[in-house]
């Protein structure tokens, strides 16, 4: 058992920053807000996904993918088509000039269903697709570019050109994709009416347990020889290749991996926010993404989900009460955590409370490494009433 | 023109019928007109331990990056044991049993020593390979007997980046020796030693080489001395000169071309 | 194509063509600016279109003030043309010595250090000059367009513009290889530590030389005012198009991202007539990547040793 703890939940310190993080979102949440907010809440952890797949590729690989909107967005996509397919049935559809597809596909003169919308009138081969489609997708952009030595900044340039493409793509192929407004107006799933309150409340906890299953899963990677390996070859790539090792399998394996993590946030927005469209796919929504991550601590995947609420949170009360600044505020974030806080959230709590705290006084790693320190940092939390609790807990 | 030619010749005649680690012949790689190794031929033996010497830009370590597949060759062949390495990948090539350590310590600095070997341990190495890769008593036993061998058994908990140079090369050696590689590579292996760690690595070195053959890049010739049992001269790009050490110093073209400009 | 004869054929290439020699130009200047901060210095700088957007916004305000003076209406493009290089090249100055100087061993941390500034300038230029697209009044020797024969026009703007390209990066050529201050700048890319050692300031020298990108890419934004008018985010639809343009020709080289900008740009002008637009730029980006993964190194490298 003791084993298992350690690999799995990353010790005593992972595993209580875990119960608070999963007290935070299923309890206080749900009884603070009402479920309009907790929807919107559970909308921002969908986003979270996509940081905790950029805390493995970009925090452990140093594989800064700018482009993890796109996988977000084909997730999301792959289930719009399901919900769109179920909501066009040929009774509330009989009004089009063929009735059984797809609205946009009518208004853009389109008469027959496309073949790869097929396979999406069935829920299981929609649910193998939101994870299959962006992860074949990221294989073949890894594949290409990983066998070729292309990283660094190249590789983050070119995942942003692809991005725009596929971006470009959506928009101008609007009889196939909904184009510029996306997939809307989505109702049911099976039959369930997805937009009842019981419904927002049953999603927000799938959500939130498909998040920690995510969190857990990564963390028994990180946990494995393969985590150090990601390390070793982010400092060192030529002796982790020279120790026989193909640096290129792995790094597609973990661009793979964040790929699909990201897609089932983005299949799970769908679900709770009952539409898709390219503005989550871009340039713009991707590299934001990555901020959520930075701010939440680059190498801690519990920081990446308090990241990810705090810039949203953020957000939502900036465009409400100074819409003006919220750019501004968006790009003091960029600067103020690359130039200030490299470890975002996680090395603040490092740093500052748990010395505070727990009288820990050992040296601050800048990038922690090793997988207690690593472990270390994840169990950061974001204000000091719950770094009380913390304590209390651990006592 | 080709330097050293004709002694080097008489003796391929002869070395064809042996049974060689490594047989080099005919490499040759270009930089933009650039011939930075010419044409060189080169064979080692088993258990050897040859060095190689030069002046700077002679192209030696530009041989070891051939060798290990750092750089892909213009022409020619590199026979490791029957196998050509030079369609080889870099992994599949140390795969197959070579090993490379680079002239400055290329060690995991923030993992710890154990760690740094545990991860060269050469069991788990495709994706799926490493997530299932478990701590196993063998697996610690090893690292143990090869801390042991590189002198590093007492600082197994620390982390590899406050280890002195000295120890770091040691470090990687080890990281080599944890694959036992039938051929190990190592540049440079004693720059920046203490007199009392060149001659402990030396002894490693002897200890090591028992089942293995193992080339040498050193620009210390005490050091040389000590450890060669053959010794390759290599200037611009081409063999200058081979033999022992007491032969290399007499030829007066390897005097020319290290005291002659 | 069919339904085209062969002559029809190659007056719509070449008009085209010719249409297609205004964006090269701003990707040129854009992507030469680039070429120097990210091909000579390293530095991805995500702001890079802000800077275009500063110089297309100097030389509307330059515009606006010639309406003052009717004398200089026919010649206050040129004077915008410096303005906008100066207030550009002032504008990375600052931005070096507060940001970028702190990250030059953190690549991928400028990247997001700079795409959070460009969020910044962007709302500045919101805030100051409204969110709506604003145009600079041409001169009248800049419109029309000059007729080679029947049903072959060319825009003199076009020409102008292509005019302003070579001679600016005729001036860089010349500054970057044929310079005292170009030795050093190339001495300190290429090996920093040696080149202080040297005596050579290498803070100032990588100030300057972030600061002229930016002043290159100001002048492109005065270039940008010929072809299009002028929004906040003007800039920032054109970075990710440059930086494929000089990481395709090969960083490092002038020539590779000569050749990479005027590739693309006919590609997608060429594409834009038989295909939409959106499609034309999808087969360009498309072909562009694809292109990149075969080899990676762009265009134009060298192979060194290392």
């Amino acid at each position: 058992m003791n084993a298992v703890m350690g690999k799995w939940l990353g010790g005593r310190e992972g595993f209580l920053g875990l119960i608070i993080l999963a007290v935070l979102i299923m309890v206080i949440m749900p009884l603070a807000f009402d479920i309009f907010r907790l929807n919107l809440i559970g909308k921002y952890l969908t986003y979270a996904f996509v940081a905790v797949g950029l805390v493995m590729c970009w925090g452990y690989g140093g594989i800064l993918s700018l482009g993890q909107g796109m996988f977000f967005g084909l997730g999301g996509y792959c289930m719009a088509m399901f919900l769109k397919l179920e909501a066009s049935d040929p009774i509330s559809t009989k009004i089009q000039s063929t009735p059984g597809i797809p609205d946009f596909m009518d208004w853009n003169q389109i008469t027959e269903l496309p073949w790869f919308w097929v396979p999406f009138h069935s829920l299981t081969l929609t649910i193998i697709a939101v994870i299959l489609v962006p992860g074949v997708f990221a294989y073949i952009i890894g594949a290409a570019m990983f066998k070729r030595r292309v990283s660094g900044v190249y590789f983050s340039i070119i995942t942003q050109a692809v991005a725009s493409i596929l971006t470009i793509l959506i928009v101008g192929q609007q009889g196939y994709t909904g184009g510029i407004n996306g997939m809307t107006d989505l109702r049911t799933l099976l039959g369930w009416d997805i937009r009842s309150d019981s419904a927002k409340y049953i999603l927000y906890y799938a959500n939130a347990v498909l998040l920690f299953g995510c969190i857990l899963f990564a963390r028994a990677i990180i946990a494995s020889k393969l985590g150090k390996l990601m390390l070793a070859m982010r400092d060192r790539e030529d002796r982790v290749r020279f120790s026989g090792y193909d640096v290129s399998s792995f790094q597609i394996f973990i661009f793979c991996i964040s790929a699909m993590i990201s897609a089932i946030g983005g299949a799970m927005f769908t679900l709770q926010v009952g539409f898709m469209s390219p503005s989550f796919v871009g340039i713009v929504p991707s590299i934001e993404m990555v901020i959520f991550a930075a701010v939440g601590g680059r190498m801690s995947l519990i920081g990446a989900v308090y990241g990810t609420l705090l810039v949203n949170f953020g957000k939502s009360y900036f465009s409400e009460s100074f819409p003006t600044l919220w750019l501004v505020f968006m790009g003091a974030l960029f600067i103020g955590v690359v130039m200030g806080f490299p470890n975002g959230l996680a090395g603040i709590y490092v740093s500052y409370i748990k010395p505070r705290f727990f009288g820990d006084k050992r040296g601050v790693p800048t990038m922690p490494v090793t997988s207690e320190e690593a472990v270390a940092v994840e169990t950061k939390s974001i204000n000091s009433t719950e770094s009380l609790g913390h304590h209390n807990a651990s006592v | 023109m080709q330097l050293g030619g004709e002694s080097y010749m008489s003796s391929t005649e002869a070395t064809k019928k042996r049974d060689f680690v490594l047989t080099i012949e005919g490499l040759t790689v270009s930089f933009d007109g650039f011939k930075a190794v010419d044409d060189l031929n080169l064979y080692i033996d088993k258990n050897e331990i040859r060095v190689v010497i030069g002046p700077n830009g002679a192209g030696k370590t530009t041989v070891l990056d051939l060798i290990c597949g750092k750089t892909k060759a213009t022409s020619g062949s590199i026979k490791f044991k029957e196998k050509e390495l030079t369609k080889l990948s870099e992994y599949q090539i140390v795969r197959e049993g070579v090993g490379r350590k680079f002239q400055n310590p290329s060690i995991y600095e923030n993992l710890t020593v154990f760690e740094n070997l545990e991860v060269s341990y050469p069991k788990g190495r495709s994706v799926f390979g490493a997530l299932a890769f478990k701590r196993s008593a063998e697996v610690i036993s090893r690292v143990k007997d090869i801390a042991k061998e590189i002198m590093l058994v007492d600082f197994l908990n620390t982390e590899a980046g406050l280890l002195s140079h000295g120890q770091k090369q040691w470090l990687e050696i080890g990281m080599l020796l944890i694959q036992d590689p039938e051929l190990l590579m190592l540049d440079e292996p004693v720059a920046g030693m203490s007199a009392r760690e060149r001659e402990l690595t030396g002894d490693l070195l002897k200890r090591i080489c028992a089942n293995r053959s193992v080339i040498v890049i050193e620009h210390d010739m005490e050091f040389v001395k000590a450890i060669a049992h053959r010794v390759t001269v290599l200037h611009q790009g081409k063999i200058l000169k081979e033999g022992s050490m007491e032969a290399v110093q007499k030829d007066p073209k390897v005097i020319e071309v290290y005291l002659g400009h | 194509m069919g339904g085209y004869s062969a002559s029809e054929l190659i007056d719509i290439f070449s008009m085209q063509a010719f249409a297609g020699i205004s964006l090269f130009s701003v990707f040129v200047l854009m992507a030469l600016g680039l070429a120097i901060i990210f091909g000579q210095m390293g530095v991805i700088n995500m702001a890079h279109g802000e800077f275009l957007t500063i110089g297309a916004y100097s030389t509307v305000m330059m515009s606006k003030l010639a309406e003052h003076f009717p004398a200089i209406t026919n010649v206050y493009f040129i004077f915008a043309v410096i303005a906008a290089f100066i207030i550009s090249f002032i504008v990375g100055y600052l931005v070096e010595l507060i940001i970028i100087r702190h990250l030059y061993k953190r690549p991928l941390d400028t990247l997001l250090a700079t795409w959070g500034l460009s969020l910044i300038m962007q709302q500045f230029f919101r805030s100051a000059f409204g969110p709506r697209e604003v145009s600079a009044v041409l001169p009248d020797w800049l419109m029309g367009s000059w007729s080679l024969r029947d049903g072959l026009d060319i825009p003199i703007n076009g020409i102008f513009v292509l005019g302003l390209t070579i001679v600016l990066s005729g001036l860089v050529f010349i500054f970057l290889f044929r310079s005292r201050w170009g030795l050093k700048v190339r001495a300190t890319t290429q090996n920093r530590i040696m080149a202080g050692a040297v005596g050579i300031d290498t803070a100032k020298v990588d100030r300057t030389t972030f600061a002229l990108g930016c002043g290159i890419a100001g002048v492109a934004g005065a270039a940008f005012t010929t072809i299009a008018s002028t929004g906040p985010t003007s800039g920032s639809l054109y970075i990710v198009d440059t930086f494929l343009v000089v990481v395709f020709g090969g960083a490092g080289s002038l020539l590779g991202t000569f050749a990479s900008a005027f590739s693309i740009a006919q590609a997608q002008s060429i594409l834009g007539f038989f295909l939409s637009g959106s499609m034309a730029k999808v087969i360009t980006l498309v072909g562009v990547v694809g292109i990149l993964m075969l080899r990676p190194e762009g265009l134009f490298t060298v192979r060194v040793r290392k």
